[in-house]
């Protein structure tokens, strides 16, 4: 019997304080009505910057009993989560007012994904998990859904929704089998149960496999990853930054913790699971979005392809692969903020543009936003002095490191492959034939965000040991001894 | 101030060439003028610091500027090398550099992209200068290939002629078969002898003289060997017979180059190299015979086909590949003294005789054949005067320059007293009647009689600008005496002691001579010492190439200006020897038809099925094929019904649990 205790309840503080904050914003929305979305929005940002210095301070160790664990690992997850979300919402804020779809609910739901996304991260049970992610699918799939006038987006919203379904019941399916054949839920016991046992349990392989292929489908990776164009071409544009920017790092965080903490004594077992759904997630990421002409499908595929880059260092199944995991999400993240940032500013006459071919041109029309989407191509494919090749770089040397050569050559040339879309973008943009502009009139937070971005890009190869260092400290986290 | 020497040109090409939009072509002018003008004046001083101040213990300068490559026992650095030889070098270089840059600016006013062709010229400067001033043969590398870009440049500047740009491919290439007989010859010698410094090489040159390769089950002399390696390279860069073709082709380019790299510079890098390495050559007595061959064949089948021309600019094309001959088979009988004296001599006054014919073609509205000429002695009054005193130097006509090292040159052959040096003697004595001869072919038909140009033409003729006589009267100085003035420093003779006053009544001993001046820098063994034995010939020998010019002289006026049917009577009679001159001996054509078709062929096979088809079919092209047709293949399977989406997931579930339930049975 599990005892629901309150102890060490501090230790949840952010989560506690991000989960009233929702409730209050719920109640005030409903009074004030959809005419203060906007205001909710920077609120909601303001929440998000108050729960983060909440993290800062917040002691590590496990609380409820041990249903939730608080280590460096997870502190450092949710800070990029935290700060993903309030990039996301902040884009919102001006987005929304770009569309004319003031619903208040957004910025509340938001929070709520974002405080379901933290418990997954610090999730020490199977319950936890299964909890914390519905609390973030439910919201992101009325998220996705939220432009009821738009049929495009209650199409995604549905299949978001179905397809999320399935999944769920994947890794329910699959903790009830573990529960079955290991007769625990709590993530110390199992990890337990299993190194005692030597001989393996088929049961658990499988309880193991489901699991693994619901989160899968979170990160969007092959062959779970169907939804995911669909769903970010269907969804408003700022829903779609969101799933791209935050919902992933979290799945990620979890696969990882589910994986290292509960069945390191399985390894050779997943790693041929991750291994396989990597190199399949790179290719189909590479060359899907080949054939693409809409910029939201081309991220999604960019998307999957990179989530595929983050499973090589997760299959090296080594502290340095995770460590390497993490640099990479945490750069992916910034770059993502920046495209599509830009993706948004993407406007004719106060329509929204999403087709590849609306930027050509934009160099000369406006030279700024250009070399900007330009710094950012580069990162994405991977070039030098762009953080974005350090985030690769580190991926492919854990892989060799674990002696995974040919996993890591695969990588490399389907990074070639995906280069080819990335700088077709900037082919368009600088030496195609000039289009019609698109609308000047951006808001100046967006602005700010997209400079942020490409700034930190930039000089990320000037203070590197920022993100190397927290990064480092997570991933020991995960190591004991 | 070596600093300046060398790298003043650098900069000038940096600033023109980068900022050339910034600062406008008459800043690109000014920068790179003023910057060679530098670089000239400070050569001046170096000559002088380094071999006047003391002719007899010269302080030959070597001046380390930066490591290039440090590997393992190899090491090549870039280092300045300010001695005797080089010095001689700099001086000529950036003098008649410095010349031409100020002459381009008049010459190149009507052009669109002055600023890129004044860095041209700065950049070829600068590539000289290395190539002179290296202390290892590596860097000499640098500095010859850096000609050879420049020149290829140059050549082709005007990139919409479509002669231009072959003449310019074709100075690539065939120096690029020169190049390559030069790198072969850095191997060799680094094989030899462990290094490729200078000093290292020639302190070690005497002790390798006994050393041979194994080649195939002959014995090769290695010294020989590298030699003849090293002046393959030689002819390529100095025309030479064989890999002389690009040199009249090069005519396309603008007149200011053909003066600087055509005649005064580039072209006497071979003449540098062999002089350089005289201390290995020394030791390598077949290498220099076939120098010797080389050089005096070229001095003549040159100098036949020089009469037979109508291009003003070939003509003298022609005649300075005829000179270069010269200065070859002066070093093959071992006067390098000799050779640089005629270098020098030859730099001033057929940059003269260049840049006088640049100020005809200027005149004549870019009119470079000299049928359409004639009568413009009255026209261009200063230009006719200038290229008279050049002209005479060419003939070699005392006092001026060319009458010395000529006759210094001629009489070394005859002094070695050997086949090849009789052979070279008699060459050169025909080739000098010769060189008169179409000297004044080319001054009568370009000056006197009717004008044969077109009207619009003829009433454009003008006098160049100031901008370009000036240059021109500098250069004439030279040719008027540098021969005079510097004929006891290059190849004085030791053996008499000339007893002098100075100004304040004291005796002293003149110690002119070429020991003196050369120093350490060219090294001539006591048995080979033919500029010494030049001074004791037969008198006869020192009058007959005087004679040969004047002769020569004579009968261009006589068939040209009074008997003009003579020359077409001619050309029918022997018109066998007469086409044979008159198409350069057929080397081209017998290129084109060995090599160049040949080559051409090959070429179309291996781009059409060799890279096209193989590499490209199965490489670039047909995976960037496949990808699209896999991405289209692709997209196709995203439908965007969501059975299908779940289709795919419950597939991938069931793949994934039944690779572990087969791969965990069969445990």
């Amino acid at each position: 019997m599990i005892d629901l205790a309150l102890d060490g309840y501090m230790s949840a503080l952010p989560e506690i304080f991000l989960a009233l904050s929702g409730l209050v914003f719920l109640i005030a929305g409903v009074f004030r009505g959809n005419s203060g979305t906007t205001f909710l929005c920077y609120s909601a940002a303001f929440a998000f910057v108050f729960s983060l210095i909440l993290l800062a301070g917040v002691n590590t160790g496990e609380a409820f009993s041990d249903l939730f664990i608080m280590d460096d690992f997870a502190r450092y997850i949710k800070v990029i989560i935290l700060l993903g979300a309030i990039a996301s919402v902040v884009y919102a804020a001006s987005f929304l007012k770009d569309e004319q779809i003031f619903r208040f609910e957004y910025p509340v739901l938001m929070i709520f994904a974002v405080v379901g996304m933290m418990v997954m991260v610090s999730a020490n049970d199977l319950l936890t998990v299964y909890l914390g992610l519905e609390l973030s699918s439910l919201s992101l799939y009325v998220l996705a859904a939220i432009h009821r006038e738009s049929i495009k987006s209650s199409e995604a919203g549905l299949k978001y929704f179905v397809l999320g379904a399935i999944s769920s019941g994947f890794i329910l399916f699959g903790c009830s089998l573990i529960y079955g054949f290991a007769g625990a839920t709590n993530f110390d016991d199992i990890s337990v149960l299993l190194s005692g046992d030597n001989s393996l349990n088929i049961g658990v392989i499988f309880g193991m496999v489901f699991i693994l292929s619901g989160l899968a489908f979170k990160i969007s990776a092959v062959p779970f990853h169907m939804w995911t164009p669909d769903v970010y071409e269907g969804a408003p544009t700022s829903v779609t930054a969101f799933f791209a920017i935050v919902p992933k790092i979290a799945a990620i965080a979890l696969i990882i913790r589910i994986l290292f903490e509960v069945f390191p004594s399985m390894s050779e077992q997943w790693q041929q699971v991750v291994v396989f759904i990597s190199v399949a997630s790179m290719a189909i990421g590479a060359f899907g979005a080949i054939a693409q002409k809409n910029i939201k499908r081309l991220m999604a595929y960019s998307s999957i392809g990179n989530m595929g880059y983050a499973l090589i260092g997760v299959a090296a199944a080594t502290q340095n692969g995770v460590y390497s995991v993490l640099v990479y999400v945490t750069i992916y993240m910034v770059m993502t903020v920046g495209v599509f940032g830009i993706i948004m500013c993407m406007r004719k006459r106060g329509y929204a543009a999403e087709s590849i071919s609306d930027l050509s041109g934009l160099s000369k029309n406006s030279p700024v936003m250009a070399y900007g989407m330009a710094i950012l191509m580069f990162s994405l494919s991977g070039i030098p002095p762009m953080a974005g090749f350090f985030g690769k770089f580190m991926i492919f040397e854990a892989a060799v490191n674990a002696e995974m050569y040919i996993l890591a050559v695969i990588g490399v040339l389907l990074s070639v492959v995906a280069a080819y879309y990335y700088l077709r973008v900037i082919k368009i943009m600088f030496f195609d034939e000039a289009e019609d502009r698109f609308d000047c009139d951006i808001a100046f937070s967006r602005r700010a965000m997209i400079a942020i971005s490409v700034i930190l890009i930039v000089a990320f190869i000037f203070y590197p040991n920022i993100v190397f260092d927290g990064a480092m400290s997570a991933s020991l986290a995960l190591f004991p001894k | 101030m070596e600093y300046i020497a060398v790298f003043a040109p650098l900069f000038a090409f940096l600033i023109a060439g980068l900022f050339g939009k910034q600062i406008g072509d008459r800043g690109a002018e000014l920068i790179t003028c003023s910057f060679v003008i530098a670089a000239a004046i400070s050569s001046v001083f170096l000559f002088y610091n380094v071999i006047l101040s003391d002719l007899e213990n010269h302080s030959v300068m070597i001046v380390p500027v930066a490591d290039w490559i440090v590997s393992g026992g190899f090491k090549a650095s870039w280092t300045l090398r300010i001695d005797e030889l080089s010095v001689v070098m700099m001086c000529v270089i950036n003098i008649v550099s410095a010349c031409v840059h100020v002459y381009s600016t008049g010459y190149m006013s009507h052009d669109k992209s002055r600023a890129r062709f004044m860095a041209y010229l700065s950049l070829f400067t600068f590539a000289m200068l290395m190539l002179v001033t290296s202390d290892n043969l590596l860097q000499l590398f640098f500095g010859w290939e850096g000609v050879g870009v420049a020149s290829y440049l140059l050549i082709g500047f005007w990139h919409h002629k479509d002669s231009a740009n072959s003449a310019a491919i074709k100075a690539f290439v065939v120096n690029r078969i020169g190049d390559l007989g030069l790198i072969l010859g850095i191997m060799t010698i680094f094989v030899i002898f462990g290094t490729i410094s200078y000093d290292g090489i020639f302190s070690q040159a005497a002790d390798k003289m006994h050393d041979s390769f194994n080649f195939f089950g002959y014995e090769i002399h290695a010294i020989t060997l590298a030699c003849i390696l090293l002046f393959i390279g030689a002819m390529g860069k100095s025309a030479q017979l064989g890999l002389h073709t690009w040199l009249p082709d090069a005519m396309e380019g603008p007149t200011p180059v053909s003066a600087l790299i055509h005649a005064a510079t580039m072209v006497t890098a071979g003449v540098f190299l062999v002089a350089r390495f005289s201390p290995l050559f020394e030791f390598a007595p077949e290498a220099l015979i076939f120098v010797c061959v080389v050089g005096a064949a070229t001095a003549f089948i040159a100098a036949t086909i020089g009469m037979t021309q109508f291009d003003i600019k070939r003509v003298i094309a022609y005649s300075t590949m005829s000179q270069l001959g010269y200065m070859f088979f002066a070093l093959g009988v071992s006067a390098y003294g000799a050779a640089m004296f005629h270098l020098v001599t030859h730099a001033f006054f057929k940059a003269l005789l260049f840049l006088g014919a640049g100020s005809v073609i200027h005149a004549m509205s870019n009119e470079q054949d000299m049928r359409n000429m004639g009568g413009l002695w009255k026209k261009i009054p200063v230009t006719y005067g200038l290229m008279w005193i050049g002209g005479l130097a060419l003939a070699g006509i005392p006092p001026l320059a060319g009458f010395y090292s000529k006759d210094i040159v001629l009489e070394a052959a005859y002094a070695d007293y050997s086949w090849f040096g009789d052979f070279a003697f008699w060459a050169g004595i025909a080739a000098a009647f010769m060189t008169a001869f179409y000297t004044w072919r080319l001054m009568i038909m370009t000056f006197h009689g009717k004008c044969r140009a077109v009207k619009e033409v003829q009433n454009h003729i003008h006098e160049s600008p100031r901008v370009m006589i000036y240059p021109l009267v500098i250069l004439a100085i030279g040719a008027i005496v540098s021969g005079y003035a510097l004929s006891s420093y290059f190849v004085g003779s030791t053996s008499y002691e000339v007893v002098e006053v100075d100004e304040n009544g004291n005796e002293y001993i003149d110690i002119r001579n070429k020991e003196n001046f050369w120093g350490d820098a060219i090294y001539v063994k006591e048995e080979n010492d033919t500029i010494e034995k030049a001074h004791h010939v037969d008198m006869w020998v020192k009058i007959l190439p005087l004679i040969m010019g004047i002769t020569g002289i004579a009968f261009a006026y006589l068939f040209y200006m009074y008997l003009i049917r003579v020359p077409e009577i001619f050309a029918r009679r022997f018109r066998p020897i007469y086409s044979l001159f008159y198409n350069k001996w057929f080397f081209d054509n017998i290129y084109e038809y060995i090599f160049v078709r040949n080559v051409f062929s090959f070429g179309k096979v291996f781009w059409k099925t060799g890279d096209e088809r193989i590499i490209n079919g199965f490489g670039p092209d047909g995976l960037a094929y496949m990808t699209n047709i896999f991405a289209k293949i692709y997209s196709k399977l995203q439908t965007g019904y969501i059975f299908h989406y779940a289709f795919v997931m419950m597939i991938g579930l069931v793949i994934l649990v039944s690779w572990f339930f087969f791969g965990f049975s069969a445990d």
